[in-house]
């Protein structure tokens, strides 16, 4: 099974590396338009990713991960604007700067269980905006009026659009990441996270250092969803306080339950899944409104909504334990 | 005369775990029936079973109908009150507070103030104690009001389980006599599950064993009392 | 002084709301085990039903009636239909549905409402009461309404065979059964009274903060807040909450404008308000998780 999974995981990549190659080819398939929707999911997937490391694989509920988005983004804002560090070096910075943010909300968070840490997560999800635009924090961080930034140029004078050059910026962390992810998951420590999230008595009096796991993830976890942030300041090059309202945690936490807890292919899935309804939002909002008649702007959310509550009815374990559990079936049926 | 609880083919789930096998027995009207056995032996959990506290299969009938599958509720509806382990006093309500609630589902209000005074004739010490609350009752207290809040229910068959645990032997034997008189003169019959055999068996008019989920003897309690196996087991002599 | 009396009765009319609110948390928490994170939308959206009988014609009152029944009706059912299912899922399969509630409830009011900010109207007339200079008629009238409702709710409770049965039912739901009562149903009307008081909380506020539909997502961080303080197990101690945390939030904007105003350095104002909530939230969870009132529960292994 895992050797199956990896070669399909590895066809998807090369697939992934080649196919924007073909824009001068077919210009209206692989447009820079496509190219930078894609590159949205990427950065969606990398943020729903490490809001599944936190809640899916080590049980700490997480409804506030958009701070730690807002967090990267504007790392990487600032130190691009104020001090001109280019853009690849803020994905790092961000990455330590929201390790530490993330380990530190962790550690009171270890004396919060269930929905009391949904709750101050919750709270601090409410608060971003309002921090954001704090006075004394203006200097940095422009206020209402956001930092406005300039897109990655396209490096060593490569045959790329810049959209094209996101995008390969984009998918080359994903790729990083999620193997990195990977390996920590299948080792060790990632038992014991799973063995902190599953049975936590237990896995206390075997010896785990609970206390030390739990924090250390929550600082990884924020770590990976601030890089998602600043990936996002890059490409949308602009940030904002209003755009890092609760609706973003909202968001992830969509990609996190439609994709699947717990499961890697699952947070891609999520991503990918967010970023389109979001973006099919007008269109679907056109089509309640002329051709089924309705005087009703149909929002996103409300779909996000009415599909968070069907997904936990008919699918818990979301697409990815859906299709796994199906292809288990399959398979035993043979 | 026809029982007024019958039991056959029971089992019971703890989840995936089985606790009870073949448990069958009946209730006669009127009477007091004690249900002995060691720990583990499934005595709590056929108290459970009548109520549908847990997971069952097999036949209960109360009264001739048949009320296997019913919500707990339901059936304490049908006037079978379940005095549970512990004794389940809510702690932070007062006494008044808590037999009013088990005179929520009646509809006579003269009937429950009557009723108030009965269980007070029995309980007199919960008179005195009318406003204070549960949690700080004795044990022996805790227990009473139990068993007043039982009969406020107004019950045909009322279930004890344990009801001398943790409790000094006097109170143990004021309890006792007091349901003798219950059984008496409420004529309410009685399904007393007892760790403490003697007691149990003085008080009861028959008596079942159950060992490891099922029962493996039956009969009026006198003769269960002098059976030799009873004697050395759970009687110590 | 006259500007700090102000505050105070500023706090008060505040901490009003919050009382509700928070009382509304606390109800469904005690008996439920958890936390309405949709409390604030749904209240939003009873205060739209309540505008939008108005507008067709109602008077104040009459909507104000109108719509809180009907957010008793739509508690009941969201517990009935939506809710009873899942009680035996996992906590973060509820906390989920919530979030998924919060999500419908506010974008379904700015689908029929829009998101235009609307003017609502005060049912207390301009200079009927009120103390001149320290306290508007409005909001003496948020806090009246307030204790009115707070003290029907008291005595439903404390005195009626149904309230006893319902807090039966939250504190101990088997032996509430082993009593007859129908502890399911308890459930669903216990949710059918949070919405209601959510509802009127709503109502009493809009015209304070303007009706939209984003306009009870502060007010529920301060409410979260309020529980907490007060203690989330105990709904005495949510109300008291409010009050406490409805002065506490005027007396910090209060100090921080007398500090500019001092000494020209702005510290904290009226912007920061979230940010308060935030902070008071994260201390109690970490300091003092019970509260003033409440009580901890001991995990049993």
């Amino acid at each position: 099974m895992a050797s199956a999974s990896k070669k399909w995981v590895l066809g998807i990549v090369v697939l992934a590396f080649v196919v924007p190659l073909l824009q001068p080819v077919l210009p209206d398939v692989v447009s820079d338009y496509r190219l930078f929707l894609v590159s949205t999911m990427i950065i969606a997937s990398i943020a729903v990713l490490g809001l599944n490391l936190l809640t899916g694989f080590n049980g700490q509920f997480s409804l506030g991960h958009g701070a730690f988005y807002a967090v990267g983004a504007y790392t990487a804002a600032v130190l691009m604007d104020q001090l001109n560090v280019p853009y690849w070096a803020t994905i790092p910075a961000a990455a330590i700067v929201c390790f530490i943010v993330g380990y530190l909300f962790g550690l009171p968070a270890l004396k919060l269980e269930g929905h009391y840490l949904a709750l101050a997560t919750f709270a601090l999800a409410l608060a971003v905006p309002q921090i954001l635009k704090y006075k004394w924090l203006e200097g940095l961080t422009g206020g209402v009026q956001g930092i406005v930034l300039m897109k990655p140029e396209v490096p060593f004078g490569l045959p790329l659009t810049e959209d094209q050059w996101l995008y390969y910026f984009c998918l080359i962390v994903m790729v990083v990441l999620f193997w990195a992810a990977a390996n920590m998951l299948n080792s060790r420590s990632g038992r014991a996270m799973m063995a902190i999230r599953d049975q936590y008595m237990a896995a206390d009096t075997m010896g785990i250092d609970t206390a030390l796991y739990k924090t250390v993830t929550f600082g990884i976890s924020a770590a990976y969803t601030g890089i998602a942030g600043a990936l996002s300041a890059s490409a949308i090059a602009f940030v904002a306080p209003d755009s890092f309202n609760i609706f973003l945690s909202i968001k992830f936490l969509i990609g996190l339950v439609v994709g699947g807890i717990g499961s890697l292919t699952g947070s891609v899935i999520g991503g990918i899944f967010y970023v389109l309804v979001d973006n099919s939002a007008q269109a679907l909002s056109q089509f309640v409104k002329n051709d089924l008649g309705l005087p009703f702007d149909l929002s996103a959310y409300t779909v996000f909504g009415v599909l968070l509550i069907a997904i936990i009815y008919l699918m818990p374990m979301g697409i990815a334990g859906g299709v796994a559990m199906a292809w288990r079936k399959m398979r035993s049926a043979r | 005369m026809a029982a007024l609880l019958e039991v056959s083919g029971l089992k019971a789930f703890y989840g995936q775990t089985q606790s009870l096998y073949d448990v069958a027995f009946e209730i006669p009207t009127g009477g007091i029936t004690t249900l002995l056995g060691a720990n583990g032996a499934g005595k709590t959990t056929t108290l459970r079973a009548i109520c549908n506290m847990v997971k069952t299969d097999g036949t209960i009938r109360f009264d001739g109908k048949n009320i296997r599958g019913l919500a707990t509720e339901e059936i304490v509806r049908r006037r079978i009150a379940h005095v549970p382990e512990g004794r389940g006093t809510f702690t932070t309500m007062t006494v008044d507070e808590n037999l009013r609630i088990a005179a929520y589902t009646r509809r006579d209000k003269q009937g429950v103030k009557d009723e108030l005074d009965r269980v007070f004739a029995y309980f007199p010490r919960l008179k005195e104690r009318i406003q204070q609350q549960a949690g700080t009752l004795s044990g022996g207290e805790q227990q009473m009001l139990a068993i007043a809040r039982a009969l406020m229910l107004k019950p045909r068959l009322m279930l004890l389980d344990e009801p001398s645990f943790g409790l000094a032997p006097l109170i143990v034997q004021e309890i006792f006599r007091i349901l003798r008189r219950i059984n008496e003169e409420e004529k309410v019959s009685i399904l007393l599950v007892e760790q403490n055999a003697a007691l149990a068996l003085d008080l009861a008019t028959h008596a079942y064993v159950l060992e490891t989920g099922k029962v493996v003897m039956s009969g009026p309690a006198d003769v269960v009392k002098n059976d030799e196996n009873v004697r050395k087991s759970y009687l110590g002599y | 002084m006259e500007q700090f009396l102000q505050q105070i009765a500023s706090g008060l009319a505040n901490g009003a709301i919050y009382a509700c609110v928070a009382l509304a948390l606390v109800m469904i928490y005690v008996s439920t085990d958890h936390i309405n994170f949709a409390q604030g939308e749904m209240a939003m959206f009873s205060t739209y039903i309540s505008w939008q009988l108005m507008t067709w014609g109602l008077s104040f009152w009459a909507a104000f009636v109108l719509a809180v029944a009907i957010s008793f009706l739509m508690g009941v059912l969201i517990e009935r239909l939506i809710l009873r299912p899942l009680h035996n899922a996992p906590v973060l399969s509820i906390i989920v549905v919530f979030i998924g509630l919060l999500a419908i409830f506010n974008s379904v009011a700015g689908a029929i409402w829009s998101y235009l900010i609307k003017e609502y109207p005060s049912p207390f007339p301009k200079s009927s009461f009120g103390i001149a200079g320290v306290i508007g008629p409005h909001q003496l009238g948020v806090v009246m309404v307030t204790l009115i409702v707070l003290g029907l709710l008291f005595i439903f409770f404390r005195y009626t065979p149904l309230g006893l049965a319902m807090r039966a039912a939250a504190q101990n739901p088997q032996m509430a059964r082993l009593v007859g009562v129908r502890v399911d149903w308890m459930l669903a009307l216990g949710w059918g009274l949070a919405a209601s008081v959510g509802a009127v909380a709503g109502i009493m506020v809009a015209h304070i903060v303007y009706l939209d539909p984003n306009m009870m997502a502060g007010i529920l961080l301060y409410a979260f807040a309020s529980a907490l303080v007060g203690g989330i197990s105990n709904p005495a101690g949510a109300v008291a909450g409010g009050f406490i945390v409805g002065i506490l939030e005027n007396m910090v904007a209060y100090a921080g404008n007398q500090i500019e105003k001092a000494t020209g350095v702005y510290i904290i104002g009226n912007g920061e308000k979230l940010t308060v909530a935030l902070i008071i939230v994260i201390f109690v969870l970490t300091v003092k998780p019970a509260g003033l009132f409440g009580r901890v529960v001991v995990k049993r292994v």
